[in-house]
């Protein structure tokens, strides 16, 4: 298929399954953190806030290692979630998804933070007084106006994800098949006599996958504010 | 019956209010920074008060003293802002029925189409809110509220933001919905005319207290409340109806208790009920009836009290039949005609000073 040998589409299928899994399960609870920096004011708000920019101003090894000593089969919450649910994630592709999803964390709460503070409040005073529940007035008017953020902050983590590589090597290693993702593919070529040549081949597909993303994103965010906004039909 | 009881603390501005009064559009009247949005903000619920109850139709909306605070959604008063506020990813129909779709079928009583032929907005149903012009958007806004099927109406200041040509449409939307669909409606502005052409009760704020509250030709009248009134044209209201038309000189002839009043010619059928505002530097005084004058109102009547009379103008007050007229005259002129408490005088006006924004239906 597009020219690609079955290793390279492997590899192509796990890095976007890994950067795909790790998106779908961090959105929820980073839009109720964004939610929560955005709108609400407690005790402790800038320590939480400061705990989850961690990644990004942390070295990437440093947050692997420290995915390890907590995830790792022996560490407390690793040892708790293989013990209580069989789950395992150290040296699996799905420890490479919550690695990603880590590093990608903040970039998808400021994306979504960011619009939902644009957002005029008196629009959600104006719903409750009409008979909306605090529940139904998020639903109903505050995530649909911040889709924008959202899809942003969805593809800034996306795009983190796919291009995750010091984390998860120092959490999940370097397994081909499972958890060799395209960074690491790319490294190991550039690693091995005579591997520049797939090196290069791989990069390519990394470029082609970042445009792809890029241009899907904006689409997305074109047709939601259209939607938003005029229907002058 | 709006029952207010409340105080409120926001920074250094402190609000105490206690009223209580019934009719169909109550005015809530005073200076920015009285404290009138406070006191809606808390009728909605939007803001919780430090002390006291809010009671509609004696439905206890909040009482600080039982603890019981009931959230705005379950409160079912309809706000209208002072700008629209509409939900811009949602067009024009799906934001009218916002409010109605989150009510039990039973608790309807206002139609949507109803509503929507009232307010002229057929052909915006299917527009977005940003393809509307300012006064179409606080229609919208209105029959929002409206179609949450609410116990009571409140307005703050809805003409803020428009043009004068808007502001008069608005206001004559406004009137015909308090005549069909007999909602009651809480109106703030610090606006006189505004209040003096809607509102049947008034309550005056200034500096988070209540200074009056009742009738509002009684209370506008009140000499006393100048200083909160101040920076506004006293007058006077005049409860009327059109008696007569002169088509040939343009001019309505109105019929009240003290007499008639002859104005611009009205857009209006004889028998329906009119209410005109005269400004009082507007009145002149005359101690006889002057003949050969071109003034065509000149009203006779008794003095019932004399404003401050040191400053170079001085306000009097007669009373025509029941109604209260206030003629404000340089402190000379009054001097001159030596005015005193139950003197009769004449009161002139001009049929011309009466102009488009102060005759109004009623």
């Amino acid at each position: 298929m597009l020219g690609l040998s079955p290793e390279e589409l492997g590899i192509l299928a796990l890095s976007l399954r890994v950067a795909l899994v790790s998106v779908i399960c961090s959105l929820p609870l980073a839009i109720v953190v964004a939610y929560g920096l955005a709108r609400l004011s407690f005790p402790g708000k800038t320590l939480i806030d400061a705990i989850i920019h961690l990644p990004l101003v942390l070295p990437p090894v440093v947050v692997g290692f420290a995915l390890l000593v907590l995830f790792g089969k022996r560490g407390p919450i690793g040892s708790f979630l293989n013990d209580w649910f069989g789950i395992v994630l150290a040296f699996r592709w799905t420890g490479a998804a919550l690695a990603s999803a880590i590093m990608g964390f903040p970039l998808m709460v400021r994306a979504i933070r960011l619009s939902i503070a644009a957002i005029d409040q008196r629009l959600e005073v104006a719903a409750r007084t009409l008979g909306g529940s605090r529940l139904w007035v998020f639903v109903s008017v505050t995530l649909p106006l911040a889709v924008p953020g959202i899809i942003t902050g969805t593809l800034l983590s996306f795009a983190r994800g796919l291009g995750e590589f010091g984390a998860t090597i120092t959490f999940v290693s370097n397994i081909p098949g499972e958890t060799e993702t395209l960074p690491l593919a790319i490294y190991t070529f550039t690693q091995v006599p005579g591997g520049d040549a797939q090196a290069l081949r791989l990069s390519i597909i990394a470029v082609v996958l970042s445009i792809v993303a890029l241009a899907t994103s904006e689409w997305l965010t074109r047709r939601a504010e259209r939607m938003h906004i005029d229907d002058r039909r | 019956m709006i029952d207010v009881d409340i105080e409120q603390r926001l920074g250094a501005f402190h609000l105490a209010v206690k009223f209580a009064v019934e009719a169909p559009i109550v005015g809530l009247f005073g200076r920015s920074g009285a404290g009138k949005s406070t006191v809606i903000n808390a009728i909605a619920g939007v803001t919780k008060p430090l002390r006291g109850c809010i009671r509609i139709n004696d439905l206890l909306l909040f009482d600080a003293g039982k603890g019981i605070d009931m959230p705005p959604e379950k409160r079912r008063v309809g706000y209208v802002f002072q700008d629209p506020l509409l939900f811009p990813h949602l067009s024009v129909e799906a934001n009218l029925l916002y409010g109605q779709r989150l009510r039990p079928t039973m608790e309807h009583f206002i139609e949507p189409s109803r509503v929507i032929d009232l307010l002229g907005l057929r052909a915006l149903l299917r527009r977005a809110p940003k393809a509307l012009s300012g006064g179409e958007r606080q229609r919208v806004a209105i029959g929002r509220a409206l179609l949450a099927q609410p116990r009571i109406l409140l307005m703050d200041e809805p003409l803020a933001s428009l043009d004068v040509p808007r502001k008069t449409e608005i206001l004559d939307y406004i009137e015909l919905l308090r005549d069909e669909l007999h909602i009651p409606i809480v109106y703030v502005s610090h606006s006189v005319p505004e209040i003096t052409r809607l509102a049947d009760a008034v309550v005056v704020l200034s500096d988070g207290k209540c200074l009056a509250a009742g009738d509002v030709d009684a209370v506008m009248g009140r000499l006393d409340l100048k200083p909160a009134t101040g920076r506004y044209e006293a007058g006077s209201l005049f409860d009327t109806r059109v008696s007569a038309h002169d088509p040939s000189h343009f001019l309505t002839t109105l019929a009240f208790d003290g007499g008639e009043l002859i104005v611009p010619e009205l857009d209006a059928t004889i028998g329906d009920r009119v209410r005109a505002r005269i400004r009082a530097r507007d009145v002149s005084l005359a101690r006889r009836r002057p003949l050969e004058i071109s003034i065509l109102n000149i009203l006779s009547g008794c003095v019932t009290s004399i404003g401050d009379a040191t400053g170079p103008a001085v306000d009097v007050q007669l009373a025509i039949g029941a109604t209260k007229l206030t003629a404000r005259i340089t402190l000379r002129s009054f001097q001159q005609l030596d005015i005193s408490a139950g003197q009769e005088l004449y009161a002139l006006i001009k049929a011309v000073s009466f102009d488009q924004r102060s005759v109004g239906y009623a």
